[in-house]
């Protein structure tokens, strides 16, 4: 496993956000959140007002980081799909090419077979940008090349 | 490993207090949030047990400015610290930037972090990274208390990387921004050279 920096690019962000957008919509979510397993936000559609996306992105990688490791223990690589079930809303967490998570935030308009359904279609759609994403990103691994020592020390003025 | 993204234009690093129990790592993060601007800071998360140890791990994520047109984030996050949470911080690691290593300076914790930095290498080498070539800093934490350690003692049983180190007494401040300071530079040092292969 690498671990230079990952790039995500314009384009594939793009694919990314007309993906979940095209989500949104089939699955009558409220919203929809593509986060890397590190717990850092990619991407979300649909109404993130009032949702502190930052530490939901942490949580949901947290909460995969558990399960995965309760999967372990008996002898399961990862459970690849959370569920959980709310009084109003509900979130579906899955893992999408073993290194994303998509979580979607949904309520009683939509259901967790219809949203089960589209995440699976949607799934295999986000891998192969994933693996372009991951492609590009390996082949520019130059880091930030104008970063210098004076814009790092400006940080802290 | 860094996340950087160019749509957006931002740059997200992982940073994680690691560290015995009961050494400080929460109280590290407490402070910071206290004393950061609203601005800079989003939510603390803490999960932690009914008597406030944590069971997971502790969360703060902060926004430092911009750098050529790239907005920083950092997320500080904490292991919890004792022994028998090893699965945690195994997990907590994956992706990490740059560690924090917060050591108790009390004389009855001397062995304890000297088994919880044996603990991070063999972790780190698990999920696959060089402990030697990581972006680390050292606190020695609870200088302000009595019975405690000298710093050349804790320095040879933690810091044979000598890597650069700070004293600290994080319940009341001292020594907690210059930590930080030192690891988020290390980081984007690091994140200059592309990161580690």
């Amino acid at each position: 496993m690498s671990h230079g920096n990952f790039i995500l690019r314009e384009p594939e962000y793009e694919e990314f956000l007309s993906i979940l957008r095209k989500l949104l919509v089939d699955a009558s979510a409220k919203v929809v959140f593509l986060v890397d397993k590190n717990g850092t936000l990619l991407a979300s559609v649909g109404d993130a007002v009032g949702f502190d996306t930052t530490s939901l992105a942490s949580l949901a990688a947290g909460n995969i980081a558990a399960t995965g490791g309760l999967a372990n223990l008996i002898g399961e690589k990862e459970f690849s799909i959370l569920f959980h079930e709310g009084e109003r809303d509900n979130m579906h967490l899955s893992v999408v090419a073993e290194r994303l998570i998509l979580v979607i935030v949904f309520d009683r308009r939509s259901s967790v077979g219809l949203v089960r359904l589209r995440v699976r279609q949607a799934t295999a759609r986000l891998a192969a940008v994933m693996a372009v994403a991951v492609a590009a990103s390996e082949a520019d691994q130059g880091g930030v090349e104008e970063l210098t020592e004076a814009d790092i020390e400006s940080l802290f003025k | 490993m860094s996340f950087i993204n160019y749509s957006s234009r931002e740059i997200n690093c992982k940073i994680v207090y690691y560290g015995p129990g009961l050494c400080g790592k929460t109280t590290n993060l407490q402070f910071i949030y206290k004393r950061m601007n609203p601005e800079a800071r989003g939510r603390m998360i803490s999960l932690a047990t009914e008597s406030e140890r944590t069971l997971f791990f502790d969360f703060l994520p902060l926004s430092l400015g911009e750098i050529r047109g790239f907005k920083t984030r950092f997320h500080l996050y904490t292991v919890p610290g004792q022994v028998f949470y090893d699965a945690s911080r195994r997990l907590i690691l994956r992706g990490v930037d740059g560690v924090v290593f917060c050591a108790d300076s009390q004389l009855t914790r001397v062995d304890a972090n000297e088994e919880s930095m044996e603990n991070l290498r063999v972790n780190l080498r698990e999920q696959g990274y060089d402990p030697d070539r990581l972006p680390l800093v050292i606190q020695y934490n609870k200088r302000d208390l009595p019975n405690i350690a000298s710093l050349a003692e804790l320095h040879a049983l933690v810091n044979r990387r000598n890597v650069p180190e700070f004293e600290a007494a994080a319940s009341t401040g001292a020594g907690v921004f210059e930590t930080l300071k030192a690891v988020i530079k290390l980081v984007l040092i690091d994140l200059k050279r592309g990161g580690r292969q």
